[in-house]
């Protein structure tokens, strides 16, 4: 009864607190939910950031090498094949023997362990291109082992060591007050394959894997998906069979991405004949992956063309590929570009359909072509993070790095192609 | 208007569809030419895989030959692979962390791979580790089998079996540590649970006599006994991953891990194994066999596959080799145990001596 003694501005003066309070609550609801969600971003980074950023930084000794000819066996005309077989570890062992001479058998072995395999393998890349040096004192950078990189890093601060000896310690302290022990950009870790030294692996192999894959995923779902798109909107009939195609693709978007490994395997392998761990199957089984969420946006971006463009053109007398390809098409490849890019993100994190058609694989070459044996860079992280050295799991997070850093990267491409299409209309 | 637009649907996505056109063509055309392959491919154990990756990396670098392409599929499906036929669009050689079965001989045989070489590689040890500050333990095969199976015999010496009792390891043992039973292993999928079960469980309740005599009377009753794992969480699966395993053990000092040898030799400083019969896990005791938990480690080749893939002989002898398996070697160096001189001697050898006979 009091309500109706009330004018409605009273009535509505009264609700208003209410409503406001309301709207506050549902506005700070929001607010902490984006809060909560970038707070998580920043935990997840920040914690990869600080695990993965010192794998950009790889520790070296710097010493004086003499290119001993008579040792390696070598003259200035050398081949290369012979460059590259003469013995540079034991050059490298003898030189560091010969900077302390009271060492004994044992302790020789210690000191060698120090140093990584790779630095004889770089000192014979060096002399390869520059054979004039021979018979010359020079001052090489020698790669140490994973082991005294993270010490180096991680333990020295600490006053900790892993499996290192007393006597090794005692060499690395005097290198590192010295001066001779230091840290310097990891080059390698952009320039090589895989290797099973965790000093020497790098994610080259795997970014131009990932790289390959993803061209001809793009290549063949792109044009595929959208020439699907525009048939099932534009030209296809209502018939049955029409329909349960489209069902069929709304579920193929579902499907847990292993079936297309499977897939992949039974046709384009036992089939077909394609080689096993290639860019080109890669790209194959992840087209298959992409396809449905492309054809899915691609065909959204169509419906959302006002109609009134399409039935202008008509009434224009154009025909109904005139109407597509210069009306329909280019309003809805902003939508199709941005459907096409969130398919190409699902395919670059893809390991499940990988790990079936020969994918997971130890690959030191770098790739160049779509038929070389190559891996992508969510399977390289995957081998890593198994693999027993904890040097690795250091690497693991640098080649999340960059993951994310091509995910970026891509995705910003899109945005300003989007950006520039949309601007030029 | 669209001007921009349209000039890219009519510029570049039609003619991208004939260029598309042709790649494929183009593409298939070059899979049919591809009549040649210049590096191995290897595929099998996940066990096995550190110790391949290794030498192949070094002989790709020393050698000639193109650096060997390896890839983990575990041992079953890489000798399922193995078997499915010659020629090179098929892998050259797969690893096993168990000898092959008689039923995959005859599957080669089937396809046509009939000249099979195996060769041994070595040994690889199971361990059993925990926290390294806590103190040292020894377990024999016979508390693992109480303390993990499903079922047990029953406390009171009855030839009967009941449901795990045991909370603490003092139940089964009064020596034991006062210590809840937790045991962090690998799952089904792997072979290093096959191993476990095989060397460790079954060993374990062999000691009974009862249910030895179901070996001969009721063998899948025998199975069920020995061969299930306990399901209350006092066993936990824990995934493939090795190092997951040895990171929970540093979270949660009274855990057990179960993992391979290599993982031990990486993280001595972290954690220490458990004796097991009174043996510790190391290089010599593994290598003679007198560690209970060991396991040959198998390299199978396609005879057929050499000299028409270069470089299989020379990457076998590399694998074989001194500076690999020898005293101090790199694979030593991983926690590969190698075989004894003379074996491996033998194994070299075997490699360039083409029999039949004695491949399988």
């Amino acid at each position: 009864m009091t309500d109706s003694s009330l004018s409605t501005r009273q009535k509505v003066e009264r609700s208003l607190a209410r409503r406001r309070a309301t709207e506050t609550r549902f506005h700070a609801l929001g607010f902490m939910a984006v809060l909560f969600g970038l707070l998580s971003v920043v935990v997840l980074f920040g914690d990869i950031l600080l695990k993965g950023s010192s794998t950009f930084r790889q520790t070296v000794i710097v010493t004086d090498i003499h290119l001993d000819a008579q040792f390696l066996g070598l003259t200035p005309r050398s081949k290369e094949a012979h460059i590259r077989r003469a013995d540079f570890e034991g050059l490298i062992r003898q030189q560091l023997h010969a900077a302390m001479p009271t060492m004994t058998e044992d302790e020789a072995r210690e000191l060698h362990r120090l140093i990584s395999i790779g630095a004889a393998w770089q000192l014979s890349d060096w002399v390869v291109e520059n054979p004039q040096h021979l018979n010359q004192t020079i001052r090489f950078e020698l790669l140490a082992d994973h082991l005294v990189d993270q010490w180096f890093k991680h333990d020295r601060r600490k006053g900790i060591s892993q499996r290192l000896s007393d006597v090794q310690l005692s060499w690395l302290h005097e290198w590192a007050d010295s001066g001779q022990m230091y840290t310097r950009f990891n080059r390698l870790f952009f320039t090589h394959g895989d290797s099973q030294e965790p000093e020497l692996a790098g994610v080259r192999g795997a970014m131009m894997g990932t790289f390959l894959t993803l061209m001809v995923t793009l290549v063949l779902s792109f044009p595929i998906g959208i020439a699907t798109a525009i048939y099932l909107e534009q030209f296809a009939p209502a018939r049955q069979w029409i329909n349960l195609v489209e069902i069929n693709i709304n579920n193929l978007a579902a499907v847990p991405s292993i079936t297309f490994g499977l897939l992949g395997l039974a046709i384009f392998i036992n089939l077909f004949g394609v080689t096993r761990s290639t860019p080109l199957i890669g790209g194959l089984v992840l087209t298959l992956m992409a396809l449905p969420t492309i054809i899915i946006s691609a065909r959204a971006a169509i419906k959302s063309v006002p109609l009134s463009i399409q039935e202008a053109a008509y009434g224009l007398g154009a025909s109904k590929v005139q109407v597509v390809f210069h009306h329909v098409l280019p309003l809805a490849l902003p939508g199709m570009l941005t459907g096409t890019i969130l398919a190409m993100a699902q395919a670059l994190g893809a390991t499940a359909p990988l790990l079936l058609i020969g994918m997971v694989a130890f690959v030191v070459d770098v790739p160049n072509a779509i038929s070389d044996p190559s891996t992508v860079l969510p399977v390289q992280i995957f081998l890593w993070a198994d693999s027993p050295e904890r040097a690795f799991i250091e690497r693991t997070s640098g080649a999340i790095l960059v993951l994310l850093g091509f995910l970026i990267s891509m995705n910003t491409l899109a945005v300003l192609l989007r950006q520039r299409i949309e601007r030029r209309r | 208007m669209a001007l921009y637009a349209t000039l890219v649907c009519q510029k570049i996505i039609m003619p991208l569809f004939l260029i598309i056109v042709t790649a494929i063509g183009m593409s298939l055309a070059s899979l049919q030419s591809h009549a040649s392959r210049e590096h191995i491919r290897i595929v099998g154990s996940s066990t096995v895989y550190p110790f391949t990756t290794t030498v192949a990396e070094r002989f790709g670098r020393i050698s000639q030959f193109r650096t060997p392409v390896v890839e983990i599929t575990g041992s079953g499906s890489g000798l399922l692979l193995f078997c499915s036929g010659l020629g090179i669009r098929t892998i050259d050689m797969t690893s096993a962390s168990r000898p092959i079965k008689a039923s995959e001989v005859e599957l080669c045989q089937g396809n046509g791979v009939d000249d099979i070489l195996a060769l041994n590689i070595g040994h690889d040890g199971i361990v059993v580790a925990h926290h390294i500050q806590q103190p040292a333990l020894s377990l024999s095969r016979n508390v693992f089998y109480l303390a993990l199976a499903k079922r047990v015999p029953n406390p009171d010496g009855s030839a009967s079996v009941v449901d795990n009792p045991y909370q603490y390891w003092r139940d089964i043992h009064p020596a034991l540590p006062q210590v809840a039973i937790e045991v962090l292993g690998p799952p089904p999928t792997s072979g290093t649970r096959d191993a476990w079960v095989e060397l460790v469980m079954e060993g374990g309740c062999q000691q009974f006599d009862f249910i030895r005599q179901l070996q001969s009377t009721d063998p899948a009753r025998y199975q069920a006994l020995c061969h299930t794992m306990r399901e209350d969480g006092a066993f936990i699966e824990a995934g493939e991953n090795d190092n997951v395993i040895v990171q929970q053990l540093l979270a949660n000092p009274h855990a057990l891990g179960i993992f391979g040898f290599g993982f031990l030799q990486q993280n001595r400083d972290k954690v220490r194994s458990v004796a097991i019969d009174g043996v510790l896990p190391t290089f010599n005791t593994i290598a003679d066999g007198s560690y209970p938990i060991t396991r040959s480690l198998f390299l199978y080749v396609k005879r057929a596959h050499i000299g028409v893939i270069p470089g299989i002989e020379a990457f076998l002898e590399a694998y074989l080799s001194d500076a690999a398996m020898g005293q101090g070697g790199y694979l030593a160096e991983r926690g590969l145990v190698p075989m004894l001189d003379e074996a491996r001697a033998n194994e070299i050898k075997r490699i360039r001596q083409p029999n039949k006979a004695s491949a399988l």
